[in-house]
């Protein structure tokens, strides 16, 4: 890990070179939609496109990320918040070739948005920022104030959902929440599990109808109304719980599959 | 002791009764002695903020619905500046018995600061919510005051309201905010009144989901 560290970027402030990670929140209202899986096929993806990438256990209270990665960390953010190590012991090597910061199960204290909480994500986040390209924040389902604050420390945020009503209307309350208390105007969209290739658009099109006759009369007067990206849909395959199962990266496992490609060409939108 | 004695508390003789029985009831008394506001006999900050926080906690874990109050006396300076501080004392007296006369057993009513004053209300329903709240500003603007010996004086407060989150672990700083912007909101669109947050923003109405998924098929999109 030291390694792949020092290979960063200099840290120093002075540095001209000091540019700062694009940090995009991972949140989707509904938990179980893949979230966890995504964050982490999509850190491998952008990794092997060349790209510095940490992804970030924001997921406080329930967090999941050592599960999917099949790694048992000894040292977590709850260690890093107690003050028992650095933050650099806690930045951890994943496969795939990008790092991890886990929150680990002993985060429940944490599940609360206390200012020490507040603090310490900011802190994180901004140590850490300009030595990567990426930094993923995958939050908890629901929409906690944690989960809030996550995605308000991120420039940009990305909503997962599936073609289930019952995730498209979390999504559907995520998105408002965001344009309406976070003033958030661009917000992009995947759509996960999806039967065929098309019905992530629709999806896309039948949420930005109903953000525009509901959530733009919501918002100041004169304001740039919100617009939904559609950045990825990506299928419902079953090499994904497979890939679960063994707990390996779907990029790794099957990487030819039709939802690892799809994976592939939401990096390749993101970084280009 | 001199404390004790000047909270008007009554202690048992110490003659008479079991050193035991006694030293409890010092420690009862000064219990009770921290918890309270000396001039209005409401809860204290401190009281309230262990209410809060405890209301916090039985909210995430119970998902029953509870409402935070603040409380603000409209131009309270002027009637000090008017009528002398004796006076505004008197007004922060008269308008604590006014919201205590409000509340249920199970509420607590606090004076939070200065002549700011807070209200837990727990399992109370958001339909129900600017009812209550207008209850309460109706009945301080109801009763007058007496400052001095045939002269009174009527005051309105206005009131900021938000609900706890309630499938949501909040915190009590968090919530106290909400409820504090629509104090200003209050204060703002002309005082005298109550200002409750909006709870719909994170619920979706059946017009939503009507949009969504019923009213128009996937099929006419594409």
């Amino acid at each position: 890990m030291s390694s792949e560290t020092a290979s960063g970027a200099p840290t120093g402030p002075e540095t001209s070179t000091a540019r700062r990670a694009k940090i995009t929140a991972v949140t989707s209202g509904k938990g179980g939609v893949g979230k966890t899986i995504l964050s982490a096929n999509l850190a491998a993806a952008l990794a092997g496109r060349g790209q510095r990438v940490l992804v970030l256990d924001a997921d406080l209270g329930l967090a999941n990320l050592d599960v999917v990665l099949n790694l048992y960390p000894k040292v977590t953010l709850h260690d890093v918040f107690t003050g028992k190590v650095d933050l650099e012991a806690a930045i951890l090597p994943a496969p795939g070739g990008f790092s991890v910061l886990l929150a680990g199960s002993g985060l429940v204290e944490y599940s609360r948005l206390t200012p020490e909480v507040r603090d310490q994500l900011q802190r994180i986040i901004d140590t850490l920022a300009p030595r990567f390209d990426h930094i993923l924040l995958d939050t908890g389902a629901g929409i906690s104030d944690v989960v809030l604050y996550a995605v308000s420390l991120a420039d940009d945020v990305l909503v997962l959902a599936t073609p289930e009503p019952t995730s498209m209307t979390d999504a559907y309350a995520t998105i408002k929440l965001l344009a309406t208390q976070q003033q958030r105007r661009a917000i992009r969209l995947v759509v996960n599990q999806v039967g065929r290739i098309g019905e992530g658009r629709v999806i896309r099109n039948q949420l930005q109808l109903v953000v525009d006759k509901f959530v733009v009369p919501m918002l100041p007067e004169g304001s740039v109304p919100p617009l939904l990206e559609l950045i990825g849909e990506v299928p419902l395959d079953p090499g994904v719980r497979e890939a679960v199962q063994k707990r390996r990266l779907l990029l790794e496992l099957l990487p030819g599959c039709s939802a690892a490609q799809a994976i592939e060409a939401i990096a390749a939108k993101l970084a280009p | 002791m001199l404390l004790l004695q000047q909270s008007g508390r009554e202690l048992p003789d110490r003659q008479t009764v079991a050193p035991v029985v006694w030293m409890q009831a010092v420690i009862d008394a000064l219990c009770e002695l921290s918890s309270r506001d000396p001039l209005t006999g409401l809860s204290n900050r401190r009281q309230f903020e262990l209410a809060l926080a405890s209301e916090v906690d039985r909210v995430a874990r119970a998902g029953e619905p509870a409402l935070v109050l603040m409380i603000d006396i409209d131009h309270f300076k002027s009637i000090n500046d008017t009528h002398g501080h004796p006076a505004g004392d008197l007004v922060l007296k008269g308008v604590a018995q006014a919201l205590h006369d409000c509340i249920r057993p199970m509420d607590t009513v606090a004076r939070f600061g200065g002549e700011e004053f807070a209200m837990i209300l727990p399992n109370c329903a958001p339909p129900f919510g600017l009812a209550v709240a207008e209850r309460v500003r109706a009945k301080v603007q109801s009763r007058a005051v007496a400052i001095a010996p045939g002269q009174q004086v009527q005051v309105t407060i206005s009131i900021g309201g938000a609900f706890a989150p309630q499938w949501v672990r909040s915190s009590a700083a968090l919530w106290i905010a909400r409820a504090d912007q629509q104090l200003y909101r209050a204060k703002a669109e002309g005082r005298n009144r109550a200002c409750l947050e909006q709870p719909t923003v994170s619920l979706v109405s059946a017009e939503e989901k009507g949009l969504l998924f019923g009213t128009s098929k996937f099929a006419e999109l594409e």
